[in-house]
C-alpha cells in the first residue's frame, strides 16, 4: 500500500522527488494511527529547513504529532486545501493529502531514507513492540 | 466507619475471591519498615466535627457579622440563595471533568454558557472554561502572549496590577528566561502612560494593565493596548474586580488581545480567598493558544446539538513537556456558580450591582474626605474601591476597627512598607449607608455616633 | 469467582441504574440559558439605592448595555440548571471508576462545614486578630498532613496537583541553586502523568524519560545509569499509574540521594497507602497530595482542586510565602518574612474551602484513616480478580488501588477501549480512564475507591464481562454505544474542525425549544 516511488522516514513522512521539487506528506500508517485529523499547522512559503527539522504539526482529537522534514529545502508551496479540510489527509495521504512542496538543495539526502519495502518492515517491527 | 460500605461477610468473600487471607497481604509490596500507622486522634462524630469547626468559625470576623469593606482582590458581592443551593446537587458536585461527553452534557453546556457570559462581559471573542484564580490567570495570559509573539523575552507590567499577581508572575518566570519590567503609577493613581510606552520595545511580548487597578482607579485600556501594539506586543487586560465589567468599557472594545483575571465577584463566595474563579479570554485569531479547558458545540450521532471538550491536544496529558501550560483542573464548580449568578442578574442586574457599588463608594469617599486627618491621595476616577491615607499607621487602626465590628479596609503595608498609612476600602451593593456612616464616624474617632443601621428599621 | 453474570440482572437494552424511570423521563435537550431569555423577565432583587445616584466616571470609559446578556426569572434558572444537572453522571449515582482520579464519596458534613460563615464569608486579608479561626484550621490541616506523610512541613497554597508539582520542583531547584548548581534534568518514568513533564519544564528543567521494565516498575539499572550529578530530581508516582507500588522504593531513594538529587513523589495515588505507610520513611523528599482525591473534596465537574506539598527539613526554607505559624501564646500568624521562599504561586492562602472539607474528612477518620487505603486496595483487587482472563492485563505485578487492563483481546474484533467505555454507560457506569497510562496500548484504568460496596463492584464486573461477551457475539452493539444516554456518541472531530466556542447574540437557536 506504500507507493514504490516514494522515500520514507522513521517518523512516518514520505517525499516524492520530481526534478528539483520534493512533495512531502505523511503515510497511510501515520494517518491511521492519528485518527481523524482536525488541524494542520504548516510553515510559510519561503522558509528553509534542514533535514529532520520540525516543520509543522498535525493534530487529531486525541493526539498531536510533530512533522519532520525528510530532506533539506525551501518551502515553495503548502497544501491549502488540506489546511482548510484536514480530512483530505486521512482520505488520501499519498495523493491529495500531501502537505508541502520544497525546492531541493541536494540529491544526497534521499539515500538515507527508506524504500517502500524497508518502511513496511519498519512499521511491522514497530507494531510488534506494542 | 460510615463512608465504608463493606460488611465483614462481604470482605471475607472478596478476600476469598482474590485468593488472599487478609487485606494486609495486599500491601506486601510496600516494605515493612515504612508501614507506620499515623498518630492521630480517634475518629470524630459529625456532632463533634460540627462543634470543633463551629468553634473555629466563630473566631473569625466575616461579612455577615461585620460592617465589611475588604476587597483587594476578593469582594463581598450579592450571591442569590439558589446559586449556592444548586451546587449541592450531586450531579454537579460529585462529577468529574467532562471527558465523556455522553454522560456530561450538563457540565459541558454550563461551561459553554459560562464561556459565553465571559465573552459578553469582556467584549472578547473566546473565553476558556476558567482557571485557578486571578494571579495564575495572568501568568497564563503572559505565557500565551509569549507563544504568540515569539523570540521576545520581556513583559511590561503596570504597578497597578495586584501585588500578589505580580509576585506570582515572578515565581513562574524565574526559570523560563522571561523578564518583567514594572512601570509605576502617576500621581493621580493611574498607570503613567508615557513611562509605559517608554518601557515597551522590540523585545517586549506583552503589556499588562489592570483596571480598576489595585488602588481602585479606573485605567483607560487604550493606554496599554496602544503601547503594546506600537511595538508588536500583545495587550493584556487584567481584571480583579469583575463586577466592574458591567459598567466600565470592556477591554475587547479597546483592542486588548487577551483579557484575564478574577471573576470571584460574579457569584462566588469569598471562601477566605479560595476557591476563586480565574478566567481568560482572547481573540478568535489566537484561540489555538488559549490555555486551560475549552468546551465547543457540536452534534451527536443523531444530529442533536451537543457539547464536548475541544482543542485538548494543547493539554499536558497529550503534549507533556510541550504543553501550553501545566494546569490540569479548572474551577468547574465555581464556573457553574458564576454562570447561575450571571444568568440570574443578566443584562440589568449586573449593571445595577456595578452602579450601586460605584454610587455607594462615591458616597463613602465623600464622607471620609471630610474626616480630619484623612485624605484620598488618588485624583483619578475610581470604580468601587479607593485608597485612603490616615494620620497614623493603617494596620493598627484597622485592627482596632475590626475589634469593634468594622472590617474597614486592607492596609497596603503588607505589600508596600512605605505606604504604612494607606489602606484600600472596597464598597459593594452589600454595604448600607448606615454602615458607611459608621465607618466614617469610627475614623473620626466617634464610633457609634451614627446610630443603628437604617436597614434594620425598614421592617419595623 | 462468585461474580459470574446473571443475564437477568444486566439488561443490554436498558440500564442498570435508575436514571431513566418513567415518571421522570430522561431529559434529552435543554436550550441554552440565553435562549430562555426574554425582555421584561427578572431573576434578582436588590434593595433600593440608599445613597444619591452617582456616576463619577468619564463617559468614554463607561460601556453600553451588555448586548446578549440574559433576562430570565429565578424559576426558569432553577429548572434550567436542574435539567442540565440530570444530563450528568455522578458518584452519588453509581461507581465512577475513573482511574487516577479517585472518585470517592464526598461527605456532606464537609460541605456544611465549608459553608459556615466564618469560613465561607471570611476574607483572606482581614486583620490577624479576627482571623484566628481560619488560621487555626489551616494550621491543623498542615499538622495532620505532616503526620500522614511523615514529612516536616506542608504548604497548602497550590491550587491543584499540577501547581503542587511545580511548587515542589521549584523548591528543589531553589535548594540546589543555593548549593551552587540547580542542575539541568528531571527524570520521569514513561508511565507518569503528563503534568509531571509539563511541571518540570515550567521549572526550567529538561526531562529525561525512564523506560519502565517488564513488571511495569522502575528499572534500577536504568535509573542508576540516568542518575548523574546533573539530575535535580526523580519524579515518581507512588504507586505508579499502573497501580503498582515500587517495591524497591528504598533502593530508588538511595540511588537518587547518592548523587545529591531529590526524590519527588507525585501523591495523586496517596489514597492507596494513606494511613498505612509514610512517604517520609520511604526516603521521599517532597510530595504533593490532591485534597480532591485522597481527602474527598468534591471534583465539582472539574475543580476546584487543591494540591498541598509536604517537604523534608532541608526544603522548608524554600516553601511558598506565607507560611502559617503558631506563637508561644497559642496565637496564629502568617509569616511573610521568608527570604529564601520560592515566592507565591497564586493569591492568598490557597483553595481554603477545600482545606475545611479535607480537615473535616480527616477528623472523621482520625486514627482509622488506614481503612481508606485498605478498602481501596481490596476493591481494586476484587475487580482485578473478577476481570482477569476476560480483559488483557499487560502488567501482572500486584495491584494497589487501581488496575490497568487493556483492550488487546477485544481489539481483535475491532472494538477498542473507547467503545468499551461508551458501552459501560448503557450499564449505568461511568467509563474507566482510557488511553492512559501511555505505556499500555488501549488502556482501561479502573479505580473503584474504598467507597464502593461489594454489590456495586459485582454489578460493574458483571457489566464488563457482559460487554466482553457482546464483543464476541455482536460487536456492533458496543461499537455504536452508548444507546441510552441523553445524547448519542458526540462528534468530537466535528467540534475540533469547526470551532464553536460560544453562543452569539442574534444567532438563531439551532435546535427547536423542546416541548416540556
Amino acid at each position: 500500500m506504500n507507493p514504490d516511488d516514494l522515500y520514507y522516514t522513521q517518523s512516518h513522512e514520505w517525499v516524492r522527488i520530481d526534478g528539483d521539487t520534493g512533495t512531502i506528506g505523511i503515510t497511510e500508517h501515520a494517518q491511521k494511527e492519528l485518527g481523524e485529523i482536525v488541524y494542520l499547522e504548516l510553515p510559510e512559503v519561503g522558509h528553509f529547513y534542514n533535514s529532520d527539522e520540525e516543520f509543522g504539526t498535525v493534530e487529531s482529537v486525541k493526539a498531536v504529532s510533530e512533522l519532520f522534514i525528510p530532506i533539506s529545502g525551501e518551502i515553495v508551496e503548502i497544501n491549502k486545501a488540506a489546511v482548510d479540510e484536514p480530512g483530505i489527509v486521512n482520505d488520501d495521504p499519498f495523493g491529495d493529502g500531501w502537505l508541502v512542496k520544497v525546492k531541493l538543495t541536494t540529491d544526497e539526502e534521499v539515500k538515507k531514507l527508506m524504500s517502500a519495502e524497508a518502511y513496511a518492515e519498519y512499521v511491522q517491527a514497530e507494531e510488534k513492540e506494542k | 466507619m460510615k463512608f465504608l460500605p463493606t460488611s465483614d461477610a462481604d470482605r471475607a468473600s472478596m478476600l476469598a475471591a482474590i485468593g488472599v487471607s487478609s487485606v494486609d497481604d495486599l500491601f506486601a509490596s510496600i516494605p515493612a519498615s515504612v508501614r507506620i500507622a499515623p498518630d492521630l486522634p480517634p475518629p470524630m462524630s459529625e456532632i463533634e466535627i460540627r462543634r470543633l469547626f463551629g468553634g473555629m468559625s466563630s473566631r473569625n470576623a466575616h461579612a455577615r457579622d461585620s460592617a465589611f469593606f475588604l476587597g483587594a482582590g476578593v469582594y463581598n458581592h450579592y450571591v442569590s440563595a439558589i446559586a449556592d443551593q444548586m451546587l449541592y446537587r450531586a450531579e454537579w458536585l460529585t462529577s468529574y471533568t467532562p471527558y465523556q461527553p455522553e454522560v456530561s452534557q450538563g457540565t459541558l453546556q454550563s461551561i459553554f454558557e459560562f464561556q459565553t457570559h465571559m465573552c459578553l462581559l469582556t467584549g472578547m471573542d473566546v473565553a476558556n472554561a476558567s482557571l485557578y484564580e486571578g494571579a495564575s490567570a495572568l501568568v497564563e495570559a503572559l505565557l500565551m502572549a509569549d507563544r504568540l509573539v515569539r523570540n521576545r523575552r520581556k513583559a511590561v507590567l503596570s504597578l497597578g496590577i495586584h501585588p500578589e499577581y505580580r509576585e506570582t508572575v515572578t515565581t513562574y518566570f524565574q526559570n523560563l528566561g522571561l523578564d518583567v519590567v514594572e512601570v509605576p503609577l502617576g500621581s493621580d493613581g493611574r498607570t503613567d502612560g508615557a513611562a509605559l510606552s517608554a518601557a515597551v520595545d522590540e523585545t517586549t511580548f506583552a503589556v499588562a494593565v489592570q483596571s480598576p487597578n489595585f488602588r481602585g482607579v479606573i485605567e483607560d485600556w487604550k493606554v496599554g493596548t496602544e503601547a503594546a501594539h506600537a511595538k508588536g506586543a500583545m495587550a493584556v487586560a487584567v481584571i480583579a474586580e469583575a463586577a466592574s465589567l458591567a459598567l466600565l468599557a470592556p477591554p475587547g472594545e479597546a483592542g486588548a488581545d487577551i483579557a484575564c483575571g478574577e471573576a470571584q465577584s460574579l457569584g462566588v463566595p469569598m471562601h477566605n480567598g479560595g476557591p476563586l474563579l480565574g478566567f481568560l479570554a482572547c481573540r478568535t485569531a489566537h484561540q489555538r493558544q488559549i490555555p486551560g479547558r475549552l468546551v465547543g458545540q457540536t452534534s451527536d450521532a443523531e444530529g442533536r446539538r451537543a457539547f464536548c471538550l475541544t482543542l485538548s491536544t494543547r493539554e499536558q496529558h497529550i503534549r507533556r513537556e510541550k504543553a501550553t501550560s501545566n494546569i490540569c483542573t479548572n474551577q468547574g464548580l465555581m464556573a457553574l456558580a458564576s454562570n447561575i449568578h450571571m444568568s440570574l442578574l443578566g443584562r440589568k442586574g449586573l449593571r445595577e450591582v456595578a452602579l450601586q457599588s460605584h454610587a455607594k463608594a462615591e458616597y463613602l469617599k465623600a464622607a471620609i474626605a471630610k474626616v480630619p486627618g484623612y485624605r484620598l491621595p488618588d485624583s483619578a476616577p475610581t470604580f468601587n474601591e479607593f485608597v485612603v491615607e490616615g494620620p497614623g499607621p493603617a494596620a493598627p487602626l484597622l485592627s482596632r476597627l475590626a475589634r469593634g465590628g468594622i472590617l474597614g479596609g486592607v492596609a497596603l503595608s503588607r505589600w508596600s512598607p512605605k505606604d504604612e498609612r494607606a489602606f484600600v476600602i472596597a464598597v459593594t451593593e452589600m454595604n448600607t449607608r448606615a454602615e458607611m456612616d459608621r465607618l466614617a464616624a469610627a475614623l473620626a474617632g466617634s464610633e457609634g455616633a451614627a446610630g443603628p443601621d437604617e436597614s434594620d428599621r425598614r421592617l419595623s | 469467582m462468585s461474580v459470574e453474570t446473571d443475564p437477568s440482572t444486566v439488561s443490554t437494552e436498558g440500564k442498570a441504574s435508575g436514571r431513566g424511570d418513567r415518571l421522570h423521563p430522561e431529559p434529552r435537550h435543554e436550550p441554552l440559558v440565553f435562549e430562555r431569555s426574554g425582555p421584561g423577565k427578572i431573576g434578582y432583587s436588590l434593595p433600593p439605592l440608599d445613597v444619591p445616584e452617582a456616576l463619577a466616571i468619564p463617559p468614554a470609559l463607561v460601556r453600553g448595555e451588555i448586548e446578549g446578556e440574559t433576562e430570565i426569572s429565578e424559576v426558569e434558572v432553577a429548572r434550567h440548571f436542574t435539567r442540565l444537572s440530570r444530563l450528568n453522571f455522578s458518584i452519588d449515582e453509581a461507581l465512577y471508576p475513573l482511574g487516577s482520579c479517585t472518585m470517592k464519596h464526598n461527605p456532606r458534613t464537609n460541605e456544611e462545614m465549608a459553608r459556615l460563615p466564618g469560613f465561607a464569608a471570611s476574607h483572606p486579608l482581614a486583620p490577624e486578630e479576627v482571623s484566628q479561626g481560619t488560621l487555626e484550621l489551616a494550621w491543623r490541616l498542615e499538622q495532620m498532613l505532616i503526620e500522614l506523610t511523615g514529612l516536616s512541613r506542608v504548604t497548602l497554597q497550590p491550587a491543584a496537583g499540577a501547581q503542587g508539582e511545580l511548587a515542589g520542583i521549584l523548591m528543589v531547584r531553589a535548594a540546589l541553586a543555593k548549593e551552587g548548581n540547580p542542575r539541568k534534568t528531571v527524570l520521569i518514568p514513561d508511565s507518569a502523568h503528563g503534568t509531571n513533564p509539563a511541571s518540570a519544564h515550567f521549572a526550567g528543567y529538561k526531562v529525561k524519560e525512564l523506560k519502565s521494565n517488564a513488571r511495569g516498575t522502575l528499572d534500577l539499572h536504568v535509573l542508576e545509569e540516568a542518575m548523574t550529578e546533573d539530575v535535580a530530581a526523580l519524579m515518581l508516582t507512588v504507586p505508579n499509574t499502573l497501580g503498582i507500588f515500587e517495591d524497591r522504593i528504598l533502593e530508588i531513594a538511595r540511588i537518587v540521594h547518592a548523587k545529591g538529587g531529590y526524590l519527588y513523589c507525585d501523591g495523586a495515588n496517596f489514597n492507596s497507602f494513606v494511613g498505612v505507610a509514610k512517604p517520609g520513611a520511604m526516603g521521599i523528599d517532597v510530595m504533593h497530595m490532591n485534597l480532591h482525591k485522597t481527602f474527598s473534596t468534591p471534583h465539582g465537574g472539574g475543580g476546584p482542586g487543591s494540591g498541598p506539598v509536604a517537604v523534608v527539613p532541608r526544603l522548608v526554607p524554600f516553601l511558598p510565602r506565607p507560611t502559617i505559624e503558631r506563637r508561644a501564646d497559642g496565637g496564629f500568624f502568617l509569616d511573610f518574612d521568608r527570604p529564601e521562599s520560592i515566592g507565591r504561586l497564586r493569591t492568598f492562602l490557597g483553595n481554603y474551602g477545600m482545606f475545611v472539607r479535607a480537615l473535616s474528612y480527616i477528623a472523621a477518620y482520625g486514627n482509622r484513616i488506614g481503612e481508606v487505603a485498605r478498602g481501596a486496595v481490596l476493591n481494586a483487587n476484587y475487580i482485578r480478580a473478577g476481570l482477569t482472563g476476560v480483559y488483557h492485563l499487560k502488567y501482572d505485578a500486584p495491584s494497589m488501588h487501581e488496575v490497568v487492563f487493556s483492550d488487546k483481546k477485544q481489539a481483535e474484533k475491532g472494538v477498542h477501549n473507547g467503545d468499551i467505555g461508551k458501552r459501560l454507560m448503557d450499564y449505568g457506569f461511568h467509563p474507566p480512564t482510557i488511553s492512559f497510562p501511555l505505556i499500555v496500548h488501549g488502556a482501561l484504568m479502573i479505580e473503584p475507591t474504598e467507597t464502593e460496596g461489594k454489590p456495586g463492584l459485582d454489578a460493574f464486573i458483571a457489566a464488563m464481562r457482559a460487554i466482553a461477551r457482546e464483543v464476541e457475539e455482536d460487536p456492533r452493539i458496543v461499537l455504536d454505544a452508548p444507546h441510552t444516554t441523553p445524547v448519542k456518541r458526540v462528534d468530537e472531530v466535528g467540534a475540533a474542525r469547526n470551532l464553536i466556542l460560544r453562543w452569539s447574540p442574534g444567532g438563531r437557536p439551532d435546535t427547536p425549544d423542546p416541548v416540556r
